[in-house]
């Protein structure tokens, strides 16, 4: 924006005119982070609408499964796998030192249910998934192929963000179970198998000591995280800059923005489920 | 008294930031004519064609189809009266992602309740009509420039629309192929008869198949007349515009 010529009065005194141009530069920004959010309010609103209105692009939602979901498998395996080990093996060692090694198992199953299983999954498929999102409807953008839907007189909203967000929904509790899953299995192997928990004692108090609350805490926040990185990475696609440079750049902050969106939320929801 | 053109544009303003794309650009647009509108590169060309549509807003001034006003009602409106639109696109924004032949099916598949074989026969034949055959099963990534153009004339094509816009249609193809898609335009309009307006580059070549020519200079219709006059205006712009001489009212900016 063009920056205004300071009245006289202004011009006399440097120090009253540091005030105005500070407020100024607050206020600015301040109504561009609200423009932005009302532009993310509307896309949502809008994009949540079509959820409930039909036509669903139901061939289109398998696909979308198909890339964020069963593509995903691998990945979310290996991470669980991992994350799993290294529960069990840090759990180990802390409850060692408290004498209480044989709550090893509902710690490792409480952290993966109602944490890192919900949260590790969404990024490891905001990294995965979403930046693919991201560039995939970009690039519609700046070849005109949303262009050319809008001028089909169909909503192309319809077409690609809703897609995104069904399969979002229904995919992500179940990569984030998974996740879980794999995880008290790998913490199972450090556990029992390496460390010698015994098994009883490992799945045992798992079933004591977790309740159906973590499990519905999961599931919450999986299908929170679900709708957020889907969404968060259609409207940076969506709203693409011109040219290769926009696309990279939206694919960026598809996936930080997201990140992070994760993160906050998951304060958030754990402030409010707890 | 003279037919109410079927698009009227009405003083349309529009500026990016700082900088003035439109304005108050005025032109009407009859009924089965080849309107075709030329101008330097920067000139608003392609802005203007995508107001027409409604792909863009005006910051003021109007877009009347039919007398109605393109965005006065809403987005339901506004879908209504793109049903009348076919637009082909500079690049062609052909569906990435899916063959020929469901690019072309697309608008039937989602727009009408067709059945599959009556929409194969369409396909078909539109393919036919833009002298394409045994392309269906293809993406257009394995296609060549000026094939590529033809498909997206065809699915343009397919839903028999009013009215078509075309933005810069031969664009980066050689002089045979420029020739023969001004060609193929000149014939399906000839045969469809729809209303055609076209942004184009190519002179002298595309007066021999627009009705009238409009040249649009700093946002708004420097001259519009029917290709005979166009071409032989007596505005020093137009003349040196259509020369391609550096020496003139235009600047080589």
């Amino acid at each position: 924006m063009a920056r205004r010529t300071p009245p006289r009065w202004e011009a006399r005194n440097s120090s009253t005119n540091i005030v105005p141009f500070a407020l100024g530069r607050i206020g600015a920004l301040v109504l561009h982070l609200l423009s932005f959010l009302g532009r993310v309010g509307l896309f949502l609103v809008q994009a949540l609408g079509l959820v409930f209105v039909p036509p669903l692009k139901i061939q289109r939602i398998l696909r979308q499964m198909h890339f964020i979901g069963a593509r995903s498998l691998l990945v979310i395996a290996l991470t669980g796998l991992f994350t799993g080990m290294v529960l069990g093996l840090q759990g180990y060692y802390t409850l060692t030192r408290f004498g209480s090694e044989a709550y090893l198992g509902p710690a490792v199953a409480i952290s993966l249910i109602t944490e890192l299983g919900p949260v590790l999954s969404a990024l490891m498929v905001t990294g995965r998934a979403g930046s693919a999102i991201a560039a995939e409807i970009g690039i519609m953008r700046i070849t005109e192929q949303i262009d050319a839907l809008e001028v089909m007189a169909l909503n192309p909203i319809r077409y690609l963000v809703v897609p995104n967000i069904v399969a979002g929904l229904i995919v992500m509790p179940l990569l984030g179970a998974l996740f879980a899953v794999i995880g008290i299995y790998g913490g199972y192997l450090i556990g029992v198998q390496l460390l010698g928990v015994s098994s009883g004692t490992y799945f045992g108090s798992m079933r004591d000591f977790v309740g159906m609350t973590d499990i519905r805490n999961g599931l919450y926040k999986s299908l929170s995280f679900g709708l957020l990185i889907t969404f968060l990475c259609c409207f940076k696609g969506y709203h693409t800059g011109p040219g290769a440079e926009g696309v990279s750049k939206a694919t960026t902050e598809a996936v930080v923005l997201s990140s992070v969106a994760v993160l906050v939320l998951d304060y958030f929801l754990n402030s409010v489920l707890l | 008294m003279a037919e109410t053109p079927l698009i009227q544009v009405r003083t349309l303003h529009k500026r990016f930031g700082r900088q003035v794309v439109l304005h108050g650009l005025s032109l009407d647009i009859r009924r089965d004519e080849i309107m075709a509108v030329v101008g330097r590169s920067g000139s608003g060309k392609s802005v203007f064609l995508k107001h027409l549509i409604g792909l863009m807003r005006p910051d003021s001034g109007q877009v009347l189809v039919d007398g109605e006003d393109i965005h006065r009602g809403g987005s339901r409106t506004l879908a209504r009266i793109r049903e009348r639109f076919g637009m082909l696109f500079q690049g062609g924004a052909l569906f990435d992602s899916l063959t020929v032949e469901d690019n072309i099916a697309f608008p039937l598949r989602e727009r009408t309740r067709m059945s599959a074989t009556q929409i194969q026969t369409v396909v078909a034949e539109t393919l036919k009509n833009v002298g394409l055959e045994g392309v269906e099963g293809k993406l257009p990534d394995e296609l060549s420039g000026g094939m590529r153009k033809r498909v997206a004339l065809a699915r343009a094509l397919a839903m028999h629309p009013e009215i078509i816009l075309f933005d810069e249609p031969t664009t980066g193809l050689d002089p045979i192929l420029v020739r023969a898609i001004h060609r193929l335009i000149a014939d399906t309009q000839a045969r469809f008869h729809y209303t055609a307006v076209i942004v184009s580059h190519e002179l002298p070549e595309i007066f021999d198949i627009a009705t009238r020519v409009a040249m649009l200079h700093n946002g708004a219709i420097l001259e519009v007349d029917t290709a005979a006059h166009f071409q032989h205006s007596s505005n020093p712009a137009v003349q040196q515009f259509i020369a391609g001489r550096l020496e003139g009212p235009l600047t080589p900016t």
